[in-house]
Formats: C-alpha cells, structure tokens, sequence
C-alpha cells in the first residue's frame, strides 16, 4: 500500500505536557448512572440466563406447543418430549442442558453487537465508564488483538441469528395450539409471538445488516433495491439500541413465562380455546 | 435580568496552573464565549482563548465546561442554574498552550498522513457526474468543522498518550469513510489504510465522538462502524468475497 | 532585540481563506517555493461563514445562463462602478474555478443529471450559485485545504508549501520600493519571525470589525489593507461597506451573524409588524421592470423564471438593507430592532431543514427559534467591504511591485455594491491569478530584494511597544468605542455632519490607541493583539469615512440622507487612499474609473446605461 507519511511541521512549537488538571473527570452531572444501570440490568441477566441455561428443566408445555426461547431448537436427544421440532441430530447429552449449545449463537451475536459492545466497554470494563471520564487502564489496545479481533465475526453471528429468528418465528406459529389440538391462542402464544417480532426488529436494525443490503456499495444509484431496503434499515438502526434492550429483556420474561406455565406455577390464561 | 454567575477558569501553561475564580456578569441570551470575552475585556486581558466565528461554524473554541468538550459558542448560558459554578476548563487531550488554548498540532499531522482524493483518470473538469443519493453519505462527513471535540473526547488518545502515533482518530475515520464513499475517488485501498495505518482497530465503538459532535455528525454509526465492515469485507468475510466472485461489484 | 525566527520563500501568502489558498495552490503549481500564513488554525478562515454558495454561470440549471448575462448582473449589481476588466475575467472565468474544485474533491449538491446544482439568489438573473445546503464556504475551504495537503503528499515534504498556523503579520518589509517579506508573529508563543520572500499576496479579508454589529469574526481588522497602505500601495473606493440585509437582531450577543440570503432564494419572504411584504415598495427605478410587482407574480417565479419576474426580496443587498432599515425606522420593525423573515409558511418543514440545515442549526441552538414553525427576526449587519487594494485586473498586482492582493482585500471588482456568491467565486478566479501574477513576477525578478536589518529592528520595537505601556488604556474598550463610532456614525445611512463628527473622535481614539497598553506576557496574550489589531481598524476606519465623506452621491453600499441620488458625474470617480508617510494622516484622491470597451457596452440596453452614465459616455 502506498501511504504519504509527512513528518510533522517543524514551523508548530513545541508545546511540553498537557494541562495539569489532577481530577480524573470534572463532569458534575451524574454520568455514571446509565453505566451503572447497564451493569445492572446486563448482569442481572447474565446470572438468570445462566441458572436457567443450565436447568435444564420447564422450558416446554406441551399442552399449547410453548417452547422457551433459550431452548428452541432443542436438538438433542435428552430433550423434552415433543420439544424438538428439528429432530435431535445431537444424540444424548446426558447432563448438559441442550440449551447450551444453540444459547452460543445470541449469546455470541449480543456479545459482538456494536451496540452491546459499546455498553459493555463503558460499564463492565470502564473503557471509558462515560465519554470525558478517565479509564483506569494503563494499556489499551482496543480490537486489535485476540480476543477483542474476534468482534469483527459479528455478521457469521448475524447470518446464524437470522437461521434462530426463523425458528422462534415457527415457535410462535406453532404456539397457536388449542387445548384439543386445534387453534388457540393464550398469553403465552402472544408473549411468543412478541418474542420473535422483536427479534426481527433487533437483527434487521443490526449495523451488519445494514452494511450487508446496502451499506457497502459506492454507488446508491446504480442498486435503487438495495438503496431503499438500506434506507429502511437505516431507519431501524438507528432505534437498534432501544430494540437490543427491549428484546433481551422480553426474552428473559418469555423464558419466564414458559418455565412458570411449565412448571405448573401459573396457568396460562386462554384468550381463544 | 443580569445576575452575577461564578466561573472558574484554567489558568496556566505547560508548567502547570490551577482554577481560577471569577465573579461576572451575565445577561439574557449570552453563551459561554461571551462570559469568557467579559472576564477578559474587563477582568484578565491577556486570557487567552482560541475563537473566531461566535456562530458555531469555524470549531475554533473548543474547551471543556463543566468536564464536557464544547464548544464555547455554542453553550448557551440558560443551560446552567444561576446558582451553579461553571468550570472551563482547555481540551485534555492535547498539549496545552495557554490557559484554555491547546496545541492541536496532533490533528495537522494527522490530516497531512491520510492520502489525498484521488481524481478519476480520464474526465476533466467540467466532466464530473454524480448522482445527489451517492454524495450524500461523503456530505454529512463534510460538514465536520475541525472544531477536534471527537479527538479530543476518544479515551483511546485522551487516556493513552502512547496510542497518539497509531490512532488517526475519529474525525480521520470520518474522512476515510468520506473517500471510501465518495462516487468517484480513484483509490481503492481507504479500508486497508485505514485499518494498517489509522488504527480503526483501537476504536472500541464507545461513541463519545458522536456524543460530542457540534454538527450532529453520526461518526460511529454512518462512518466508523461502516468502515469496520468494509474492513470485515477484506479480510474476515468468505461469503462477501464469493458473492464478488459470481456477482458484480458494488 | 528579541531572536528572531527567519524564513526565506519565493511567495508568502498572508491570509487563508478561499483567495489566500487558491493563490497558494497556483504558485505552488508553478514551481514556486510558498508559506501560507493564517491569522488563526489553518481551515478556520472567515471563508468557512459564506453560506450561500459560488456564482458561475455554468448554465446547469438554466442553459440561457453564460458569461456574459454573468457580467451584466455583476455590472448592476455594483451600480456600474465596478472595475470592468474585474468582472469580465470573473465572470468568464468562475466556471472553470467551480469545477477544478471538484477535481480537488469537493461534493457539491447535484442536478438530476447528475451535474453541480445551482440556485438562485439575490441580483443573479438565473439560477447560477454552485452550493452545498448552505455550508458552502466550509465545503470551498475544506477542498482547498486538502488540495493544500495533496500538493504538500506531491512533494514528500511541507518544506515548499508551508502553513504558518496563527501567525500575524504586523508589517511588509521593502527593498527601496520593491516588496523584500513579511514581518510577523506568533500568538502561540509571542516570538517574532521574519519572512524573507520577494512577492506577498494579501488575502487577508475585510475590516467587519470596524463595526459594532457585524456578521465578521475577530479576525477581520483591515489587516491586509492597513499593510498594503503602509508599505504606499493604495486603497480603492473604501467608502463602499455592504450591510448585509439578514443578521440575527436577537440574542443581543449573537447580534450580527449572518442568515443566508439563501433564505429568501429559497423562497423566504420579508415582512414588517403589519405582516406586508414591503420590498414591493422598495423596488428603485433602475430595476423597475425586472422584478415581480404583485406577490402572486413574485410567488409564481419559483416555478417558472421564464414567464414570471423575480420577486423583490431578492433585490441586491444594498437595496434590501436600506428597506429594512427604513421600515425599522418607520416604527414598523419588531420589538428587537429587525423585521420578520418568514420561510416557515413558505415550505414544508423537511424542506427547510434539508435546504438550510446550518440556518436550522443556529437559530435552534442560538436563539431558541424553530425557523420551520416561526419566522426569524433579522436585521442589517455589515458584512463585506467593495472597496479595496488596487490592483491590476490580469495579475492582481498592487501598485507596489512585489505585492499582489486577491479576494475581500482588494478593490474593483465588486464596484459599489457585491451581489451574494460573487465573493466565493471571485476568491478562486483572484486567488489563482494572483498566485500566478506573483509567480510571472518572481520569473522576471533579476535579483532577490534584501530584507534590511534597521527595518526588523524597527518593526520589532513597533509591536513590542504595548508593553511598555502596561498601564496604558485597556485595547478592548477602544476597540469597543471604535466600533461604536463607526456604527453610528458612518453607517449604513451618512450624513456629512456625522462623518466629520467621526474623523474627530477616530483622532482623537488614535492618539489614546498608541498609549493603550498590554499586561502579561507575550504567549498567546489576546490584549497584546488587540492592541497591535487597533492600529489597523483606525487606519481603515479612517479611510472609510473619509471616502465616504468625500463621494457626495448615493450609490450601492454607500448611501447619504444629504445626497440620496446617483450621480453619473460620480460613476466616473474612484476614490483613492494612500498614506504619505507612516503616523500620518490618510490621503484622499479622485481617479477616473477605466471606461469599459464597446463590445461590453453592447451588452446593456442604451436605456439601461443612460440611467447610470453621462450623456457625454453615452
């Protein structure tokens, strides 16, 4: 590659250190509260989708078709009876929790979004906790490096999120069960259903995503297709945040919800049969 | 209307310096700048401070208030109570010059490394045809005032000194993703340079840049993020390349 | 005597707005060695505030457009006082500036055909303002700083094109009576540099801040002006100051900043307390039949300029401000002082913050107005000096050899009144021409003019002088009653009474200027400036009124309640500045105006030059 590398103007003074200002920041209003909410709320979610992961146990009512999100598609042969709408190609796991193995794709399309990333750098790393706030590392090398490198699989997760969003749309699809066999619709079907839209609404408004239908071409005109889907999706990305919260929130609740109706702590409330 | 606001100001040089206190004026409508022009006028005529335009259009007074990167133009004073101290202080990041002017040298250097427009061989001037959907993406990157806010608020120099010779920085991503998206430049190779040469690499999307951005400029999402992509196109994306091989480009 | 830093170029360029780079980039590319010298950091120069955009009659909108209707606006619009010569290059050569521009990588807004838009404005007949929104001054200074950088990449190095960011020149040094450098220096550190160069271009802008309302930063202190005079070049037509019709009136401390013209080429309209749209009743004889007498009329012209006459808001500035001042003083102005600029019924909100998003901005953030829901309150701010450095038209060469002057410091061009987007465009076709007028001039040099020791020495001791004075008259204050003279006194209407009250006060202000004092030290000591800044604005203020006192007519950016008509007897009169000696008083000399040659009076209507021209001309 060639690259112009001028050595910096002599005519420039040279001006030693910079202001000695001690404090680490001088922001007075209160800035580390939306790190410490994300903290919150990310790590709150963290311990319950661990413990519920590894249950392995209430993640299917058989009785109206609900699966909950953080099994589905349930692969293996140590799933629940009826739960595997794919076949269990896996065999037998034993002890291990089939959720473990499809939890690696959200898991790692969350983990590498640049949305979560941006969240998590600033209130689990505090790298910067907020903009103008001193970080408390004495080395930072960003993503160049292993593991951080890794980030730059966002879009394999992306791809593979849209295979999972497919099924938890057939999830909800197949939620609409009746108690005799037939169609029905209970909370659980709309909670389900709630589920996936805001899946799609999360994946679409994805920076992949809009780098993928449009993004990278250099000429809008000649695509005019691709030009409009990249203004729609440009119009969801730029609400990816708020989805990004409000679809894992609501995917802990529809966990929730399945594992209370499976574990017979609640009944679910039937709106049609 | 007028009430008397209590301001501290840097003052000092590279040898070092402290907050001063000021009592002053304030009238209806004023912003920052203008509390600073009067602690000068009528209090410390040789406080230096870095401004031109007063219309927030040049990006010369840059500083920080209250711990924020602003411009002082553009911070208007009804934005503080009467009651609350308000501390200017000149921008962390670069060596200081002189109570709230900096040397922002770093960004001259920066702007001279990254390869200039390369014209498209074969149309003269006159000749040049683009359609207005495939300049807008490169217009908003334009309308950057050089006001160095995003340069300065990055932590990856701010907090790290030792990262200044391998970071570009965001307003230098934004010129290269300006070039990269820009119908007619010649080069192809803006996504490598700015991946090799710039340090796109050290930006952990935390995305102070566009949380400070005077001209409301999306750094992260229309710019850095993109680029990265087009970096991921490169050099981590089989499915892109194949679809190169079998389709045409974009 | 302080050390002092020591340069040697073959062009030094003081000033690095659009005329300064352009003429840079041009001697550059003729193999000379150039430094370019900014007042402040390098991309921040007054050129980034012009909004509206570079008229070149590139015909992309209307075909019917060409050099030729160009240079009739021009021609009118500067009330026929322009230099002719002036505005036929400009207006010949203006498109091929714009398009180099994109050669350069500049991203104007586009046709559907993909070529440069181009919109209307103020005294142009077609569409002909090449632009981006309204930021198109960032977008021209941005292209050339980068242009700056490519060549500085071309080269390996910056040691042939240097920039001197925050640099101040206080004074040109000679050889006999040729240009020897540039003397000067540094805010950053205080110290002293000198330039050794055998050609200075000036490029150094205007004198805004002469006035105490003004839409021009703080860098605009006649600068330029005040060293082409001390070093005997001589100054052209000062008495012609253009008031801005549209500045901000409210808050009080941005009172002054422009609102784009664009504004009303886009379809804003101007409306007193009443809610009537007075330009209509402003419309002077000269221009009778070409503009719009009813507003369905003015209202159609948007849509279709073939069979519609514009509407007269888009009157040329002097005439605008003049009107707006007058419905002030009539009692038909807003409580702050202005009249109303409304473009909120006038288009559909995305319009508006799609066509002026910097006007968007400001009024937001500045004034807490939404222009798509309210109108704007605006008033006249002076905003651009016509009158200039004299200069030749092919090389712009000052009459001093060595010294050329390109862009707002020079005069002629504009005649008494600019039109909106003539400036933009007149900085590239200048700029390049004296960049390559100072090239041809090194080319025929036979020996290199020597620097005199005695004269940096002196110029050392004149710009350390304020110190000795620390005890002296606060700078800001005068600078502050300066403005205010100037504002009432030689404003935007005259009166001869007024401008000897001024000459009075601007004596006596000289005098308390050199005893005014600067405390501190010499880094980055912004009273220090101001105070070696004043000497200028005294220089040029004094020229102003003087010139004005002189010109008993009213014509473009000069008006007089005791001389309120054109006269074809002053049409042929320049008026020239020029300081005998330094520390002496300005003198003031009549010149005849060079007479435009046949082929362009054949462009005119007879009808229409015998309302500015003597029967004898004729």
């Amino acid at each position: 590659m060639t690259s112009t590398r001028i050595p910096p103007a002599s005519a420039t003074p040279a001006t030693a250190g910079r202001a000695a200002i001690a404090a680490r920041t001088l922001r007075t209003d209160r800035w580390w509260l939306q790190p410490a909410v994300t903290f919150a709320v990310l790590f709150a979610f963290v311990v319950y989708s661990t413990v519920r992961a590894f249950s392995n146990a209430a993640y299917f009512v058989p009785a109206y078709d609900y699966i909950s999100p953080f099994y589905s598609p349930c692969l293996a042969a140590n799933c629940a009876d009826g739960a595997s709408h794919l076949g269990q190609p896996l065999g037998n796991l034993g002890i291990i929790s089939p959720a473990l193995l499809i939890l690696i794709v959200p898991l790692g399309f969350r983990l590498t979004c640049y949305y979560y990333r941006k969240a998590y750098y600033r209130a689990f790393w505090l790298s910067p906790p907020a903009c103008a706030v001193a970080e408390p590392h004495a080395k930072y090398s960003g993503e160049t490096r292993f593991p951080l490198i890794l980030q730059n699989l966002h879009r394999y997760f992306f791809y593979l999120g849209l295979v999972l969003n497919v099924i938890l749309t057939y999830d909800a699809f197949i939620a609409f069960k009746g108690k005799d066999g037939g169609i029905g619709l209970g909370i659980g079907t709309l909670v389900l259903l709630g589920n996936a839209t805001l899946l799609w609404l999360y994946s679409l408004s994805c920076h992949s995503c809009r780098h993928a239908v449009g993004g990278r071409l250099k000429h809008f005109s000649a695509h005019p297709v691709r030009y409009r889907l990249w203004t729609w999706v440009s119009r969801l990305n730029g609400h990816h945040m708020k989805f990004a919260w409000v679809s894992l929130i609501w995917v802990a609740l529809a966990d929730l919800y399945v594992s209370l109706v499976a574990s017979g702590t609640l009944t679910d409330l039937r709106i049609v049969n | 209307m007028g009430y008397q606001a209590r301001f501290r100001v840097w003052r000092g040089d590279d040898t070092g310096g402290d907050l001063a206190d000021f009592t002053v004026e304030v009238n209806e409508g004023e912003v920052v700048l203008d509390i600073v022009h009067r602690i000068q006028a009528t209090q410390a005529p040789d406080l230096a401070v870095r401004w031109n335009c007063k219309a927030g259009k040049c990006g010369s007074c840059s500083a920080e208030i209250n711990g924020r990167p602003r411009l002082l133009c553009m911070t208007r004073m009804s934005t503080f109570g009467e009651s609350e101290v308000v501390t200017v202080t000149p921008l962390r990041t670069f060596p200081v010059v002189r109570d709230l002017v900096t040397d922002v040298s770093f960004n001259y250097v920066k702007a001279r490394e990254m390869p200039a427009f390369a014209p498209p061989p074969g149309l003269a001037p006159g000749e040049y045809r683009m359609q207005q959907v495939d300049v807008e993406r490169s217009q908003e990157f334009r309308k950057c005032i050089e006001c160095f806010l995003c340069q300065n608020t990055c932590h990856v120099v701010r907090d790290h000194e030792e990262n200044k010779e391998e970071f570009a920085g965001p307003r230098y991503f934004i010129r290269a993703a300006e070039l990269d998206m820009h119908p007619l430049d010649a080069r192809d190779d803006r996504r490598e340079y700015a991946q090799a040469e710039q340090g796109l690499g050290l930006c952990n999307i935390t995305k102070c840049c566009t949380e400070v951005c005077p001209e409301h400029i999306k750094i992260t999402d229309n710019a850095i993020i993109p680029m990265k992509e087009r970096v991921v196109d490169r050099r981590y994306d089989p499915l892109v390349w194949l679809g190169n091989k079998i389709g045409r480009r974009g | 005597m302080s050390p002092v830093e020591r340069h040697e170029f073959d062009v030094v360029v003081i000033g690095a707005g659009g005329a300064g780079l352009r003429a840079a980039i041009a001697a550059r590319e003729a193999g000379k060695r150039v430094a370019i010298i900014c007042k402040s950091l390098f991309g921040k120069a007054h050129t980034v505030m012009a909004e509206g955009g570079a008229a070149a009659a590139m015909g992309n909108v209307n075909s019917a457009d060409n050099w030729q209707v160009h240079f009739r606006d021009t021609m009118r619009g500067g009330k026929f006082l322009n230099n002719w010569r002036m505005a036929e290059l400009h207006a010949k050569e203006a498109p091929d500036r714009v398009w180099e521009l994109e050669t350069y990588g500049a991203l104007f807004d586009r046709t559907p055909d993909g070529r440069i838009s181009q919109r209307n404005f103020g005294g142009h007949e077609y569409p002909r303002l090449a632009h981006v929104g309204d930021r198109t001054g960032l977008e021209l200074i941005r292209t050339l700083q980068q242009k700056i950088v490519s060549l500085q990449q071309d080269d390996g190095d910056d040691e042939n094109l240097k920039v001197f960011a925050e640099v101040t020149v206080t004074r040109l040094l000679k050889d006999g009576d040729r240009i020897a450098g540039a003397f000067g220096y540094r805010r950053q550190t205080g110290e002293f540099l000198v330039f050794d160069a055998p050609a200075v271009v000036l490029a150094t802008g205007g004198i805004g801040k002469s006035y105490k309302v003004t839409s021009n930063s703080w860098e605009y202190t006649g600068d330029g002006h005040a060293l082409a005079l001390a070093a005997g070049a001589t100054l052209l037509n000062m008495e012609f100051v253009q008031f801005h019709p549209t500045g901000m009136v409210w808050p009080p401390s941005v009172k002054g900043i422009l609102v784009t013209e664009s504004v009303r080429g886009d379809g804003g309209v101007l409306r007193n307390t009443e809610g009537k749209r007075f330009m209509f009743e402003y419309i002077p004889d000269v221009f009778k039949d070409k503009y719009a007498t009813s507003e369905e009329e003015g209202d159609r012209w948007y849509d279709d300029q073939a069979n519609n006459r514009r509407p007269p808001e888009l009157l040329p500035r002097d005439e605008v401000a003049r009107a707006i001042n007058s419905e002030v003083k009539a009692g038909r102005g807003t409580p702050h002082g202005g009249v109303f600029l409304d473009v909120s019924t006038r288009l559909p909100a995305a319009e508006i913050t799609r066509r002026l998003p910097s006007m968007y901005h400001q009024f937001k953030e500045l004034a807490d107005v939404d222009i798509t829901a309210e109108p704007m309150e605006v008033g006249p701010t002076a905003h651009y000096v016509m009158g200039g450095v004299e200069v030749d038209p092919d090389t712009a060469a000052a009459t001093v050899p060595g010294l050329f002057a390109a862009g707002e410091v020079s005069g002629g061009m504009h005649g008494s009144n600019r039109l909106g987007g003539n400036s933009l465009s007149d900085l590239l076709v200048f700029g390049r021409r004296a960049g390559l007028g100072a090239a041809s001039y090194l080319d025929s040099l036979a020996a290199r003019p020597v620097v005199a020791e005695a004269d940096v020495a002196e110029a050392t001791t004149a710009a350390l002088a304020p110190f000795d004075r620390a005890a002296g008259e606060n700078p800001f204050a005068l600078q502050g009653e300066l403005q205010q003279t100037m504002h009432d006194l030689v404003g935007i209407i005259r009166t001869a009474e007024e401008m000897e009250q001024a000459l009075d006060r601007l004596t006596d202000l000289r005098k308390r200027a050199a005893a005014a004092g600067a405390g501190g030290g010499r880094v980055f000591n912004p009273g220090w400036h101001v105070a070696l800044d004043l000497v200028n604005l005294l220089l040029i203020s004094e020229c102003i009124a003087r010139s004005a006192l002189e010109r008993q007519e009213s014509r473009g950016g000069h008006t007089r309640d005791d001389f309120p008509a054109m006269s074809a007897e002053w049409r042929q009169e320049n008026l020239i500045c020029a300081l005998p000696a330094p520390g002496t008083e300005v003198q003031l000399r009549r010149q005849p105006l060079p007479a435009m040659p046949r082929e362009l009076l054949d462009l005119f209507d007879r009808d229409e030059l015998a309302k500015y021209m003597t029967d004898e001309e004729l």
